[in-house]
C-alpha cells in the first residue's frame, strides 16, 4: 500500500539504469533488440533440460562474470548477483554518480528477488550430500541468500544507508522502487533498486514447474503467448535490472544528470483469500497507482502488462485494465514475450522499457501474439507503434496473490 | 591423523597462488605473481573468510587438519607455507 498520496512536494526520479537479459547488458543493446521485437527465447542451455516437461527459456549468453568483476568478487558470487553488480556498475555510471563522491549514510540499496543464488547453493548442496560437509564453500555462507544482491552492491558501492530486500516473486521488483522513493522521501540522497533473477537450475526449474504456471510447449513462436486463446502459460527467463532513483531537486543541484523519468506514482495490493469470490487486487493497485500518481486513466498512454499467460490469470488482467480505461482505450504490450518472465528482475526491466518507450516515442511490441487476440485489448502486436509517451504504467504480479503497479511520467 | 592419504609432501607457494585464486580469486590490483610472500595477506585482499576457505580447499587437497589458529596465526604466504610444510613433515615422520 501506498503511504503518501499525490502532490507530494518532492519528485522522485530515475537517473540511472543498467540492465542483464537476454537482450544485452547495456541499455542501447536491450533497446536496440527490444524496440524491433526480437525473439530471445530459445532452448535451456545452462542445465540438462531433457527430463523435464518444459525446456525453453529467456537465456543471457556469452555471460562472463570475469571480464565485468574482479576474481575476488567473481569467486563468492552466485550469477544472479554477478548479473546484478555489473547492472549496477552501468547504472552509477549513467546517472553519472560515483558512489565514493556521496555520503556513505544517504545511499541505499533495495533488490527485489524470487529465489536465491540457486546455481552457487545447488553446486554447493551436491558438494555436501557426495562429498561431505567439509566441501562446501565457506562463501555459501551467504551466497545463495535473498539479500546477497543488495549486500554486494551495498559493499560495492560503498552504501551504508537504507538498504532492503523484498520478495513477492514478479511484484517484487516494483515493490523495490516504491520503498525507494519511500526512502528518498525521508531524505535519502540515493536509493539503487531494482531486482534480479537466475535460477536456470534443476533445482529452480523444479520449484517453478510445481506452480503449474510455466508453459511446457516446445516451440519459442508459441511457447508464451499472453492474452492469446491458446495460451498455456509463461516461459522463464533471466536477469534484470537496477535503477537510480534521487530526489529531484538534489539532481538538479548537481546538473550533470540526465532525468529519465519520474516515479510519478506506486501502489501494492494483496489479492483476496482463494475462493472468496471477490475481485482480485490488480485493479485496485492500478487504481491506487494512478491516484498517487495525480493521473486520470485517460492520462495514461500505455501499460505494460504483467502479461502471465495463462487463461485465467490474462482474464483477469483484462478484467482490472478494461475496468480501469474501458475497451481498447489505451496500448497494452507485453514485450516481456521476446525474452520471457524475469520474476523479480522483470518488472524493474520494464520500467526500464517504459523509459526508452517515453524517450523515443515507441512502444514496443508484445511477439507470437496475432492480432486477433484479446479483443477487449489494444494490443500492441507483431511491430512496434509510434507514439507520444508521456506517462506510462507498468503492472506486476507475483504468485500468490501479490499485485503491483508504478506510473512513470516524462520530465522536461 | 595417522591413516590419512598424503598425496604430496611439500607444499609450495606455487601451490597456495593456485589454490588461492581457485577458492578467493584475486583482487583487482593485485598480481599473485609477484613476489608476495612476505605480504600481509589482508593487503592482498584476502580477509577471514577468504582464508577459511583457502584452509579449507589445503585441508582437502593434503589430507591434513588445520587448527584455527594455523590460518589466524600464519599473516603472510610465507608463514602460512612454512605452517603447512611443517605439519605435512609431521606426518611424514609419524
Amino acid at each position: 500500500m501506498t503511504v503518501t498520496g499525490g502532490g507530494h512536494s518532492t519528485r522522485t526520479v530515475i537517473t540511472g539504469m543498467g540492465l542483464a537479459t537476454p537482450h544485452g547488458l547495456g541499455v542501447e543493446e536491450f533497446w536496440a533488440a527490444t524496440r524491433i521485437g526480437k525473439n530471445a527465447i530459445g532452448p535451456v542451455t545452462r542445465f540438462d533440460v531433457s527430463a523435464y516437461p518444459a525446456g525453453l527459456a529467456g537465456e543471457i549468453h556469452g555471460f562472463r562474470a570475469e571480464d565485468h568483476l574482479p576474481g575476488r568478487l567473481v569467486a563468492q558470487t552466485d550469477r544472479m548477483t554477478q548479473l546484478a553488480l555489473v547492472a549496477a556498475d552501468r547504472a552509477f555510471r549513467d546517472a553519472d554518480v560515483a558512489p565514493g563522491d556521496l555520503p556513505a549514510y544517504g545511499i541505499g540499496v533495495v533488490t527485489a528477488v524470487g529465489s536465491g543464488g540457486f546455481e552457487f547453493g545447488e553446486r554447493e548442496l551436491r558438494k555436501l550430500w557426495s562429498l561431505g560437509a567439509n566441501h562446501v564453500s565457506a562463501y555459501q555462507s551467504f551466497a545463495w541468500f535473498p539479500t546477497v544482491n543488495t549486500g554486494q552492491i551495498a559493499i560495492r558501492s560503498g552504501s551504508r544507508g537504507p538498504n532492503g530486500v523484498l520478495i513477492g516473486d514478479q511484484a517484487g521488483g516494483l515493490d523495490a522502487l516504491g520503498q525507494a522513493r519511500r526512502q528518498i522521501r525521508r531524505g535519502s540522497r540515493l536509493i539503487a533498486a531494482g531486482g534480479f533473477e537466475s535460477s536456470l537450475t534443476p533445482l529452480g526449474w523444479a520449484a517453478r514447474l510445481s506452480t503449474g504456471l510455466m508453459s511446457t510447449c516446445d516451440d519459442p513462436g508459441r511457447a508464451y503467448l499472453p492474452f492469446h486463446p491458446a495460451c498455456r502459460g509463461y516461459v522463464p527467463g533471466e536477469g534484470g535490472a537496477l535503477l537510480i532513483l534521487e530526489d529531484e531537486r538534489s539532481v538538479r543541484a548537481r546538473e550533470a544528470a540526465t532525468i529519465h523519468a519520474e516515479l510519478a506514482g506506486y501502489s501494492a495490493t494483496l489479492d483476496p483469500r482463494p475462493g472468496s469470490g471477490r475481485e482480485p487486487g490488480l485493479r485496485r493497485a492500478i487504481e491506487l497507482a494512478l491516484a498517487d500518481a495525480g493521473t486520470a486513466p485517460a492520462g495514461v498512454d500505455v501499460v505494460f502488462a504483467d502479461a502471465a499467460g495463462t487463461p485465467e490469470l490474462d482474464a483477469a488482467e483484462v478484467r482490472a485494465i478494461v475496468g480501469v480505461f474501458g475497451p481498447r482505450a489505451v496500448p497494452v504490450t507485453a514485450p516481456k514475450t521476446m525474452i520471457g518472465r524475469l520474476l523479480a528482475g522483470g518488472a524493474p526491466v520494464d520500467v526500464v522499457t517504459a523509459v526508452m518507450a517515453i524517450r523515443e516515442g515507441l512502444i514496443p511490441p508484445t511477439i507470437n501474439v496475432e492480432p486477433t487476440a484479446a479483443r477487449e485489448l489494444d494490443l500492441v502486436v507483431g511491430r512496434p507503434r509510434t507514439a507520444s509517451v508521456r506517462t506510462a504504467l507498468v503492472l506486476a504480479r507475483g504468485h500468490g496473490g501479490f499485485n503491483s503497479a508504478v506510473v512513470l511520467r516524462a520530465v522536461d | 591423523m595417522k591413516g590419512l592419504i598424503v598425496s604430496k609432501h611439500e607444499f609450495t607457494i606455487k601451490d597456495l597462488k593456485r589454490i588461492l585464486l581457485e577458492g578467493a580469486g584475486a583482487d583487482e590490483g593485485v598480481d599473485l605473481d609477484d613476489d608476495i610472500l612476505d605480504t600481509d595477506f589482508e593487503e592482498l585482499g584476502y580477509e577471514s573468510l577468504a582464508l577459511l576457505e583457502t584452509g579449507g580447499r589445503i585441508e582437502r587437497e593434503y589430507g591434513i587438519t588445520l587448527d584455527d589458529d594455523v590460518i589466524t596465526d600464519s599473516r603472510t604466504p610465507r608463514a602460512l607455507v612454512a605452517a603447512i610444510n611443517a605439519i605435512l613433515q609431521a606426518l611424514v615422520e609419524a
